[in-house]
């Protein structure tokens, strides 16, 4: 690259370049060994199931054993993957270029399945049945929106263990979150939980009467309590919820032992947090949340990767928006003459503004959030047409990924 | 002031979602400002905790009660607010069961956070509760959960003549929505059932209409007719289909490199830029004008009203949003109305009060709701 003139800046300089300036060190990062867990998070919409595919793909094509775990796959990324909701086990990937060694396997999170499994282990078949009969577990396990994010966190387990036994085919797992509330939601649940099933009021729900961990809550808080829930949700639903909650300490209880290892093992060498964005003010103040997060948890940034960048040809790059459109606007006034020529510059000087300028904003906003998280190392992945649905396009994105000259 | 005219089943409450990253909340905003400009007084309702509006309107960030945040050329004005599931508990336990004291004990054995965080099910009654409460309230002020009657059925004019609500994305609005349908099954008899019905009633009235926002791409359309599919099977009323950020297409006349060239040097470009590179980013944007154009078709598949937004270039800020307000003005399928816009222009439109009336501060303005 001859524009190497923002040598002694930092990353931000990199993103003022799509393509040029120093990235993100992807490859060093996937070859390097001891990486076991990449997880994708950002806000919806701004292609963490893309990232994570492609940064899966890549690293499994350069000799590593990936396995990805992606959440809600368009239907042609599905396929493309060859996954399908309810699989049991990761699927290879049809396609993969293995000349280096490695493999890629691929799975959909199936949150229900998963919480099925975690009754199955943890109960006698009977108490199992019971519960999955409860009117209030159905909904817990298929409706209510934390659901995906606990049970996201036991398959990433569940993977990082088979990973370990080295009776996996892969050593690395790359994960993509669900679509959340907030990007942070995944990150929280286990401590969520942790807080809820630690707490009095399970134990207040759970023991007949105040006494043991729930003797901390005096009897008139707990008939204040019941009386109230009772009043409001009604005596058949708090009775469900009781049973519930009785049954599901239980699966829960095991389920949160294991949840608080992987998220240490989260925040342990070897594993990193890939924050991504779109370019837009709303994603980016999302991400600069996350990125203070992720560091106030002392977890693990690998890179911001900015998703769906503008950027203007290479040749055209001294071609500023502002003088290309006053020259448009100057060729219009031809356009009535039927200057054909004329007409045709003035709508490719007009394109050339647009693009100009939405990555000059763009790049702006970025800085923006760069200048407030010194060290963050960006990737900016270029817009392209149409959406990424094949292997092909995935390597592509992959490559933009770790573009570094 | 006199009431607005009612123009017959207008619808009173507009859910705003779509694909995560489409522009809902810019949607949403948008809207409320055009409704505000017909001189309605709007209540903007944001559930994700995200602070969009805020961000959009460049205020600090809402504090959770209803807030000023704008005002229309007609008069009215539109009043936010971030529902955050831990007030609206209380709020709820308060107005409906007179359990004020009871809401202390809830929180001192954790049982707030349990309804709040790990029961999300919960949360979302509490959320789409609140909303259901700002739409049936009277200008006075009372509330009730099947408890009195709406203001509307009490001859009493509503606190707010309509509710627009920046929902959850696509990918959870079926749950978000049917939330009241699924407990009032669930609670089977019981008062958060009877409330969790009278809920999902007014939801599947007429006077709700669900807007789907999409961007002119393959995923977000899929998922936009996937959506329209579930909610209109849900008996949700869907309102408009939004294609965001469509960009115009420019066909060419074919001139030849060297004329093009020419025209760029006469036009005092010299030397020329690389022709071959602009003629590149043109078919790019053709391709995209195209594609966009396949996908606008596709959306119409949702047997609903197609409306267009352009792509903002360099992002939202409060004048493009007013510009976006004027547009969506001009879309009875999105506002409800009947009649043509009275068109005001970006022009007339007093400041943001942001940097007016010094709104901009979150403690400026009280709460324009009931006081309770």
């Amino acid at each position: 690259m001859t524009r190497s003139t923002t040598g002694p800046e930092r990353p931000a300089a990199s993103a003022s370049s799509p393509g040029g300036g120093a990235g993100w060190a992807l490859d060093a990062l996937l070859d390097d060994p001891s990486t076991t867990t990449l997880v994708c998070v950002g806000s919806g919409g701004v292609g963490k199931t893309t990232t994570a595919a492609a940064i899966a793909l890549r690293a499994a094509e350069r000799g590593r054993g990936v396995v990805v775990l992606t959440v809600d796959p368009s239907q042609r990324l599905a396929q493309a993957l060859g996954v399908a909701a309810g699989q049991a086990s990761p699927q290879p990937v049809p396609g993969v270029d293995t000349a280096r060694g490695g493999s890629l396997r691929a799975a959909v999170l199936d949150a229900r399945a998963v919480l099925d499994g975690l009754v199955d282990a943890s109960l006698a078949p009977d108490r199992a049945a019971a519960l999955r009969e409860n009117p209030v577990y159905a909904s817990v396990a298929s409706s209510f929106s934390g659901t995906q994010e606990y049970m996201a966190m036991e398959r990433v387990g569940q993977l990082r263990a088979q990973a370990r036994s080295s009776h996996a085919p892969w050593d690395l797992v790359v994960v993509d979150t669900p679509p959340s509330r907030s990007a942070l939601d995944f990150i929280d649940a286990p401590a969520r939980l942790g807080r809820f099933l630690d707490g009095r009021f399970v134990a207040l729900l759970r023991r007949g009467t105040g006494k043991g961990l729930a003797g901390a809550v005096s009897s008139r808080v707990r008939g204040t309590v019941i009386s109230a829930m009772d009043r409001v949700l009604g005596a058949h639903l708090l009775a469900d919820v009781q049973e519930l909650v009785a049954g599901l300490d239980v699966v829960f209880g095991s389920f949160q032992e294991r949840a608080r290892a992987t998220s240490a093992a989260l925040a342990a060498p070897g594993s990193a947090f890939v924050v991504v964005t779109a370019a837009e003010d709303d994603a980016l103040a999302e991400s600069a949340f996350l990125l203070d997060r992720l560091a106030g948890s002392e977890l693990p940034t690998a890179a911001l990767v900015v998703n769906r960048a503008a950027g203007v040809a290479p040749a055209l790059r001294s071609l500023e928006a502002e003088r290309a459109r006053q020259v448009a606007v100057a060729l219009g006034t031809r356009v009535d003459d039927g200057d054909e020529a004329a007409a045709d510059a003035a709508v490719l000087l007009e394109v050339h503004a647009d693009l100009a300028q939405t990555a000059a904003a763009e790049r702006s906003r970025v800085e923006r959030l760069l200048s407030a998280h010194v060290g963050v190392d960006v990737a900016m992945v270029p817009v392209r047409s149409g959406d990424v649905h094949d292997l092909v396009t995935l390597r592509e994105v992959g490559a933009d990924l770790a573009r570094t000259s | 002031m006199p009431a607005p005219p009612l123009d017959g089943l207008r619808p009173r409450l507009h859910v705003v979602t779509g694909k995560g990253g489409t522009g809902k909340t810019t949607v949403a905003t948008a809207l409320a400002v055009a409704l505000a400009d017909e001189g309605r007084r709007v209540l903007l309702c944001e559930v994700e905790g995200r602070q969009g509006v805020a961000r959009l309107l460049g205020l600090d960030p809402l504090p959770p009660r209803e807030t000023e945040v704008a005002e229309g050329v007609g008069g009215g004005t539109v009043v936010a607010l971030a529902v955050e599931p831990r007030s609206a508990l209380m709020l709820y336990l308060d107005t409906f069961y007179h359990l004020g004291r009871a809401g202390a004990a809830l929180e001192k054995v954790g049982a707030v956070d349990f309804i709040t965080s790990v029961a999300p099910g919960l949360r979302d009654i509490l959320l789409v509760g609140m909303v259901y409460e700002a739409v049936r309230r009277g200008e006075g002020g009372q509330a009730g959960a099947g408890g009195p009657a709406a203001a509307d059925e009490r001859g009493e004019r509503p606190a707010y003549d309509a509710v627009v609500l920046d929902a959850p994305p696509t990918g959870r609005i079926g749950k978000f929505l049917g939330i009241g349908a699924e407990l009032s099954t669930l609670a089977g008899g019981g008062p958060i059932a009877a409330q969790a019905s009278s809920v999902a009633a007014l939801l599947r009235s007429p006077a709700t209409a669900v807007h789907l926002v999409s961007l002119l791409e393959e995923l977000p359309v899929t998922e936009t007719l996937e959506a329209a599919q579930e909610l209109a099977g849900a008996g949700l009323q869907l309102g408009a289909v939004v294609a965001n950020r469509s960009v115009p297409s420019s066909p060419l006349h074919g001139a030849g490199d060297d004329e093009l060239a020419r025209a760029l040097t006469g036009a005092g470009l010299d030397p020329a830029p690389d022709v071959g590179a602009l003629r590149a980013q043109g078919r790019v944007r053709a391709a995209e004008a195209a594609e966009q154009a396949a996908q606008r078709r596709a959306l119409a598949t949702a047997g609903r009203p197609v409306v267009d937004l352009p792509r903002l270039l360099g992002g939202i800020d409060t004048t493009r949003l007013y510009r976006l307000a004027d547009t969506i003005a001009a879309e009875p399928a999105l506002t409800g109305s009947a009649r043509a816009p009275a068109g005001p222009r970006s022009t007339d439109r007093p400041e943001s009060p942001a940097s007016t009336s010094g709104l901009g501060s979150t403690g400026g303005l009280g709460s324009t709701g009931a006081t309770r």
